[in-house]
């Protein structure tokens, strides 16, 4: 890893190509509007969106349709693969309660969690504002204020940006709270268990790495305030053993943070996803006929891997076109690389019979070993079975 | 995963069908499985909702929770899985077989052989996914510290009797399928995926139905048509053909079914609360009969499938014959059942929390003994695992070319007979390695000499030929004699016992363990249990 990396904590992240201009960057937000759909809302980058680019940061489908903030899950559904994500009213009434309970008592209970027993006054600033650029504006101000203020505050979801790929995406917490040194430290409220002190490694993981992409969100606020310090460990509040009474662990984000930070940095801008499209390409659900999403969609190269079906609403879509191409990924990025430049199903089957393929090239020549033995020991199986 | 077992995927895509990982069994199954397929409440940890069970496919006992959030139905739906469990449980006990075992007495040192009781069977507990494998160790963790009215009269809330010890049952079915190569607690998937490969990945392979259409489809139906059918696939109310096999429910089936359902139960059991009269309480008993069967119909709805399926899985796993050293594994299962019944007619308590040090450095040593024991042991059995390993240059395959006696310089001579090998395989080999080959279940080593020019291989038998200076009948392998060789051990070596919890030195043993043991977990009102 680069020591630049790491070393200006809060600068933007830093690209090789020319930095945009505000002309440039207009163009952009008006291409991926355009993109969207004219009359259509931008979806916010939500935790499913985060997640799915930690899954496949290098896949230009995902990247591009995140970054216009167009709705995969409808984009999906009218593609004819609806996506199979959903919340039960079951869990959603249980996490909502659970998360009223963590910020009951304006905000005491969750300082409780922080440690904190006698807080004093604890600001919970309003932060509603109209449209999501207003409520950023709200958010960074707050987050001014409580700084310079020096006591304790607690932001209740409040809405940061984050550069994406060239375009900026909104964010939105559970909560951040700044303390009285003017340290800002992401809250993540999640309702799976914490059974024992431990809780699934899975879901940390992914909370982690949301929670990392708050944290770099915030950093950009925090370079224009005085004083100002984002926390490179994150508050994980989670339901104790089989109750509904919060219990928290802190998490460190350090190597989430700079692992998203790096794949930030590589992703391919989306104005050049973008540029390379031909005109009157629309992702517009309600507008557009399915043939014409279904053309839009195939005009953006996708790399699917089976990892995409929990994580991007367009898994089930992309993968009924990889294995239309009869791509290896489908079976796993694994097996991708133990079959050199052999890509497709076919290519490696007729490989391994020997009816194409270079001897010489050793995954061809492991590939024609791997099938005698098997065969062997198949055949050696069905004569023993027939003695 | 190898190459082998890529390759068998693709022969799978390729044929639209799933094709074999293994040509014999790798997993004990016994004749009368139990199986388990629980359902739970979304976003409540150990709230269960329901399950199928038993061991009879065409007679699983339903149970259901109509109200996941009411304490008592809860506990209601515990003692009834406890009374269908324990007594399968505890058929298993009573027969013995006694086992002489070497025993060395702590005071003295003396060694002696003393007889103990082996239960000649063990329950088997199948549930369908790794997720329930998972569940029942959460429901494990739920039940055991609970106390009953007779261990604690003062309990706010007292469990039913049996429950706790239901706990530390499934705790310890829950850490035994740990174990690598345990058979105690399966999932079917697990079971299927070992012995066929899909034309898809491993992720999808997790889902039992989809994983069933690549094995067993219905007529020629290429695996990926039948998997996505499984997988996506809805009715005209929006509900998926084949549910999911649990723990989790479908959301849509949550929003648009069950929430409604138990929403009417919940209004006739305040309806029945309200009734003012004789006649009005008995009709509205009578509503919440008709709710409460609403709610059981549609949550055997979602479980049967799967309870199919699971049977649907063993019956294929059954026409493999069992492979010659998954008894051996199976005995390891017995002792670790035997074990856990005798702590709990000694009265020991339920399994803390946590391991201490010790346990769990003994447990970590155990699982990974275990693992390089199956290793051996599925490639002893099974040449399409062989084949893996030959493939990765572990073992090798070979003809007995040529024999030729030689001793040891010794005062008395020993055999040590040369042989040499051809092989096409390309094992990585250097002089002096160990090789082992199978001589009557045990293992036979040799070391390797040198590699002839032709690429044959020399080696030097080196051990069970006997005490005599001609070696025993039928230890030396004859010419044209076709023979496996592995470049890893049958028995995989396992460090230095480690000692005993005493007389482990502080700095090894982690904390002092509290003597007054686990307490329960606080009951709060805000739990809702």
């Amino acid at each position: 890893m680069s020591a630049s990396l790491d070393a200006g904590g809060s600068r933007p992240p830093q690209t090789t190509d020319p930095v945009p201009t505000p002309a440039s960057r207009r163009r952009t937000r008006e291409r991926l509007a355009e993109l969207r759909g004219p009359a259509v809302p931008p979806r916010p980058l939500d935790a499913r969106a985060l997640a799915a680019l930690a899954a496949n940061p290098g896949c230009r489908r995902r990247a591009l349709l995140d970054g216009a903030g167009v709705d995969k899950g409808a984009l999906a559904a009218r593609l004819g693969s609806p996506a199979p994500f959903g919340q039960s009213q079951f869990a959603i009434v249980r996490g909502n309660s659970f998360e009223a309970k963590v910020k009951a008592d304006g905000g005491r209970e969750l300082l409780r969690l922080f440690g904190v027993e006698d807080p004093g006054a604890v600001s919970v600033p309003d932060l509603s504002a109209s449209g999501p650029e207003g409520r950023t504006a709200r958010t960074a101000l707050a987050l001014r204020e409580a700084t310079a203020a020096g006591g304790w505050t607690l932001l209740d979801h409040p809405l940061l940006t984050l550069e994406v790929a060239g375009s900026p995406v909104h964010l939105e917490p559970d909560a951040v709270v700044v303390d009285p040194a003017g340290r800002w430290t992401v809250v993540e409220i999640k309702s799976f268990p914490m059974v024992d002190g431990a809780a699934d490694a899975a879901k940390v993981g992914a909370a982690a790495r949301q929670a990392a992409v708050y944290v770099l969100a915030l950093e950009r606020v925090a370079a224009l305030t005085d004083g100002a310090e984002v926390g490179h460990a994150v508050l994980l509040v989670c339901p104790k053993d089989f109750s509904n009474l919060p219990t928290a662990s802190v998490v460190d984000v350090r190597k989430q943070r700079a692992v998203t930070r790096r794949q930030l940095e590589r992703l391919t801008r989306i104005e050049e996803i973008a540029e390379a499209l031909p005109e009157g390409l629309s992702f517009d659900v309600r507008e557009c006929s399915a043939e014409r999403l279904e053309a839009a969609v195939e005009a953006v190269p996708h790399a699917y891997a089976p990892e995409c079906l929990a994580a991007c609403e367009m898994g089930f879509h992309c993968r009924s076109r990889a294995r239309e191409a009869d791509a290896v990924q489908t079976l796993g990025r694994a097996v991708r690389g133990e079959l050199g430049g052999l890509t497709t199903v076919g290519a490696v089957l007729g490989a391994a019979r020997g009816e194409h393929g270079d001897p010489e090239d050793p995954a061809v020549a492991a590939l024609r070993r791997a099938r005698a033995l098997r065969q062997e020991a198949l055949d050696e199986a069905g004569a023993a079975a027939c003695r | 995963m190898s190459l082998i077992a890529h390759l068998a995927r693709m022969e799978a895509v390729e044929a639209g069908r799933a094709q074999p990982l293994a040509t014999v069994r790798h997993r004990h199954l016994s004749a009368r499985p139990l199986v388990l397929v629980p359902l739970t409440t979304a976003g409540e940890a150990g709230a269960p909702l329901g399950a199928l069970v038993g061991t009879d496919p065409e007679e699983p006992r339903l149970l259901v929770v109509p109200q996941p959030r009411d304490r008592e139905l809860r506990f209601a739906f515990l003692a009834e899985l406890a009374e269908e469990v324990l007594p399968y449980v505890d058929g298993h006990t009573e027969a013995v077989e006694l086992v002489e075992k070497n025993r060395t007495d702590p005071e003295t040192g003396t060694k002696s052989r003393v007889e103990v009781e082996l239960c000649a069977d063990a329950p088997q507990l199948i549930v369908p996914s790794r997720a329930g494998i998972e569940y029942v160790r959460l429901l494990g963790r739920s039940t055991r510290f609970r106390r009953t009215a007779e261990q604690d009269p003062d309990t706010p809330y007292p469990a039913p009797p049996r429950v706790p010890l239901l706990g530390r049952w499934l705790t310890h079915y829950g850490e035994r399928a740990r174990v690598p190569g345990s058979s105690l607690l399966l999932a079917a998937t697990d079971l299927l995926n070992r012995h066929w490969a899909t034309g898809q990945s491993s992720l999808e392979d997790q889902h039992l139905g989809a994983l069933l259409a690549w094995i067993d489809p219905a007529g020629d139906e290429p695996g990926a048509v039948g998997a996505h059918r499984a997988e996506l696939g809805r009715d005209e109310r929006g509900q998926l053909l084949c549910p999911p096999a649990g723990p989790a429910t479908d959301p849509a089936f949550d929003n648009q079914l069950l929430a409604p359902a138990i929403e009417a139960y919940d209004r006739a059991r305040q309806a029945v609360g309200a009734a003012e009269d004789g006649e009005a309480a008995e009709a509205a008993l009578a509503g919440l009969h008709r709710a409460e069967r609403e709610v059981r119909r549609l949550v055997a709805s979602q479980l049967k499938p799967a309870w199919d399926a699971v049977w649907r899985a063993l019956g294929l796993l059954r026409e493999l014959p069992e492979g010659a050293r998954v008894a051996d594994r199976w005995t390891r299962d017995r002792w670790s059942f035997t074990a856990h019944r005798d702590r709990i007619a000694a009265g020991e308590p339920p399994q803390p929390r946590r391991d201490d040090a010790v346990t769990a450095a003994a447990k970590l040593a155990a699982r990974e003994q275990a693992q390089g024991q199956l290793d051996a042991q599925e490639a002893l059995d099974d040449p399409l695992v062989l084949a893996g390993r030959r493939l990765s240059g572990e073992a090798f395959t070979g003809e007995v070319a040529e024999v030729l006696m030689a001793w040891t310089e010794s005062r008395r001579p020993a055999p040590r007979p040369l042989l040499t090998v051809r092989t096409e395989d390309r094992p990585h080999l250097d002089a002096g390695v160990r090789v082992y080959r199978s001589l009557g279940g045990k293992p036979q080593a040799a070391e390797f000499v040198a590699r002839e020019e032709d690429g044959s291989l020399v080696l030097r038998l080196l051990d069970r030929m006997g005490r005599a200076k001609e070696p025993a009948e039928g230890t030396v392998p004859e010419k044209g004699e076709r023979i496996a060789w592995t470049l890893f051990e049958h028995d995989t070596r396992v460090g230095p016992k480690l000692p005993d919890p005493e007389d482990t030195p502080w700095t090894h043993g982690g904390p002092p363990r509290s003597a007054e043991g686990e307490l329960p977990d606080a009951v709060t009102p805000e739990d809702l249990l």
